[in-house]
């Protein structure tokens, strides 16, 4: 116990330190331009993001993984807040973290593993898409003077990089556009415009709404739609940072660290977080390894905030825009395209599925969810075809039967014989299938009875031993007076 | 004679032919040659999410070694294999010299041209900062 708390903690303080602060600098960007994307103070980001990543170091599954406010959650919210207010979004942060904590104690990682990678990548590819479109209003027709800012936003991110890798380039752009923006009196939209920034530390505070049925009713949904997004994207980061480092994490432990952070976060002003790839990303190679740098990383983004607020409110949503539109390209799974042209056709329908429907309905766990149910039919779908070669050499006949033989697929094998034969030699092949349940016996039993009445000579041939086990317990075509009627 | 030979190698046909001067180097001689392969920090996301789970991304990882491991194979030649995880160039670097190698192989270019034009070769950085001689295969 306690040697693995001085892994956990104190194996690689300076890398930790280090990255811990490169991740605070991060997310300064980020969490403001979530909290504008779900239609919130900067502050409930913020203090989310600092509450989050505080909490998780000492809770979480995977150290080394940063968790803060993200744009899955943020884009979730949009509707809650719209209707409803910040209140109730604070509480549906609260239930995301007991139904997190319940879903983590009954094992939901394993449950995670059946979501298929198309799904997965059409969720990434969602997400970047979704993230893109959240920034058009606030730079599509504004003035010349945002496209500029925009423009030189990127410029900066993606050029900067390949000389100069100590701090990193979205803060550059931060730092030298928002002072370019005071000094040089451009006429340009700024954090200040969309909401304010307190400088102060988050305080304990219950949500103000009213604690009745109907507000759990408006709530829940929401609540469930951020906890399966939440965790999915954090066992996908979790993933991320095991093979990264070369170790693994705690997924349940993880869920559940998730569930804690959230159901205090909510208490303190936050809105409901999960794990970040992108930001783990930067925090493993910085050289950031145990929960060190996930605390520093909290702290130090709260000591920012409350030293810099007032200079925070001045940054030009431009430069936001600009860092929002890198974030989105760096989500996008680019494979995809290669993905599309060498994966199975079903597994592209079944990604593609999953983008269009976030598209269309702005929720990310509605098109998760119908790609597990699409992946789910083809799957079926594919397992119930069964192949039969037929070979006829001189005078006997043989089929060669492929693919599982079970109740889905029972069908398939019956209708392949032409019972109107007769008089033939006739040889079943099983060596490429598997006798799965009743279901295929009886098919079996069916074909060969059927086949016996009109004077077939029928062999069974290359049986599995399971199959063949499951063969003679069961099956009575063997018995010269068996009739169908018997199943 | 090198007592310690470390063959970078990512699968590309450039690390195939690297190999082929690594054989010719050794041959005959009890001298191990170290494959390393590092695990590319900055394709782990698109990795995992394109892997049915981390055995099987393992295992792809294996296969970019596999001409590599027959070649050595078929000429009889011992070698190990060693997995880094980080960015490809730096990660070579600290290894070979905290190891003490006497000889890296690196083919002059890798997998991913685009990529290396925008961000510089490995095979220079190790040509650069490795502190033991380099063949770089052409």
């Amino acid at each position: 116990m306690l040697t693995s708390i001085k892994e956990h903690w104190f194996s690689n303080i300076r890398g930790d330190i280090m990255a811990g602060i490169v991740v605070a600098l991060a997310l300064i960007p980020e969490a403001i331009a979530f909290s504008i994307i779900a239609g919130v103070d900067p502050m409930v980001g913020l203090y989310a993001s600092f509450c989050i990543a505080v909490i998780i170091a000492f809770v979480g599954g995977r150290p080394g993984m940063i968790s803060a406010a993200t744009g899955a959650m943020a884009l979730l919210m949009v509707p809650l807040v719209r209707d409803h207010g910040v209140n109730y979004l604070l509480a549906a942060t609260i239930l995301t973290g007991v139904l997190q904590i319940i879903f983590g104690i009954f094992k939901v990682a394993k449950i995670m593993k059946f979501i298929p990678r198309a799904v997965m990548i059409g969720f990434v590819n969602a997400l970047a898409i979704l993230i893109f479109m959240a920034q058009v209003p606030h730079f599509v027709g504004i003035s010349t003077m945002t496209y500029i800012f925009v423009a030189v936003t990127l410029a900066i991110v993606y050029i900067i990089p390949r000389f100069f890798k100590a701090i990193p380039a979205p803060l550059i752009a931060l730092v030298v556009l928002t002072a370019t923006a005071i000094f040089s009196g451009f006429d340009l939209r700024t954090v200040g415009d969309l909401g304010a920034i307190q400088r102060t530390l988050p305080s304990f505070f219950l949500p103000d709404v009213p604690f009745t049925f109907e507000t759990l009713q408006i709530i829940f949904p929401y609540a469930l739609a951020l906890t399966i997004v939440g965790l999915l994207e954090s066992l996908l980061t979790a993933s991320i940072v095991d093979d990264m480092t070369g170790t693994e994490g705690d997924k349940n432990k993880e869920a559940r660290g998730q569930g804690i952070a959230n159901f205090i976060t909510g208490f303190f002003g936050g809105m409901a977080s999960c794990a970040m790839i992108g930001q783990s990303v930067i925090n493993v190679k910085s050289g950031g390894r145990g929960r060190l740098s996930s605390l520093v990383a909290g702290v130090f983004l709260m000591f920012l905030i409350i030293v810099l607020g007032n200079v925070v409110v001045q940054i030009p949503m431009a430069v936001l825009v600009g860092i929002m539109i890198m974030v989105s390209i760096g989500t996008f799974d680019w494979s995809s395209f290669k993905y599309m042209k060498n994966a199975p056709k079903t597994d592209v329908v079944v990604m593609l599925a999953t983008v269009i429907i976030v598209v269309a309905t702005h929720d990310l766990s509605k098109g998760v969810f119908a790609g597990v149910v699409l992946s789910a039919l083809f799957f079926v779908a594919k397992v119930s075809t069964i192949k039969i070669e037929t070979k006829v050499e001189n005078n006997l006949t043989r089929f060669h039967v492929k693919g599982p033989l079970f109740f889905a697929s029972v069908d398939g094998f019956v209708k392949h014989f032409d019972f109107s034969r007769q008089n033939e030699k006739i040889i079943i092949d099983f060596t490429d299938t598997q006798i799965w349940d009743d279901s295929a016996v009886g098919a079996i039993d069916k074909v060969m009875i059927k086949l016996a009445e009109n004077q077939n000579d029928v062999t069974i041939h290359g049986l599995n031993p399971a199959s063949q086990r499951l063969i003679d317990k069961l099956a009575i075509h063997n018995d010269p007076n068996a009739k169908l009627s018997a199943h | 004679m090198y007592q310690h030979i470390i063959l970078a190698a990512d699968g590309s046909d450039h690390s195939i032919r690297a190999t082929e001067e690594a054989i010719k180097l050794v041959k005959g001689t009890k001298t191990v040659v170290e494959i390393v392969y590092v695990s590319d920090f900055s394709k782990s996301k698109d990795e995992v999410l394109h892997a049915e789970g981390q055995e099987a991304l393992d295992v792809k990882r294996r296969k970019k070694l596999l001409p590599i491991e027959e070649a050595l194979d078929a000429q009889g030649i011992d070698y190990r294999l060693k997995l880094l995880r980080g960015e490809p160039g730096p990660a070579i670097v600290e290894y070979a010299n905290d190891s003490q190698a006497d000889l890296v192989i690196v083919g002059s270019r890798g997998l991913n041209s685009l990529q290396e034009m925008m961000l510089g070769s490995v095979s220079h950085k190790i040509v650069k900062r490795v502190d033991c001689p380099v063949l770089l295969v052409k």
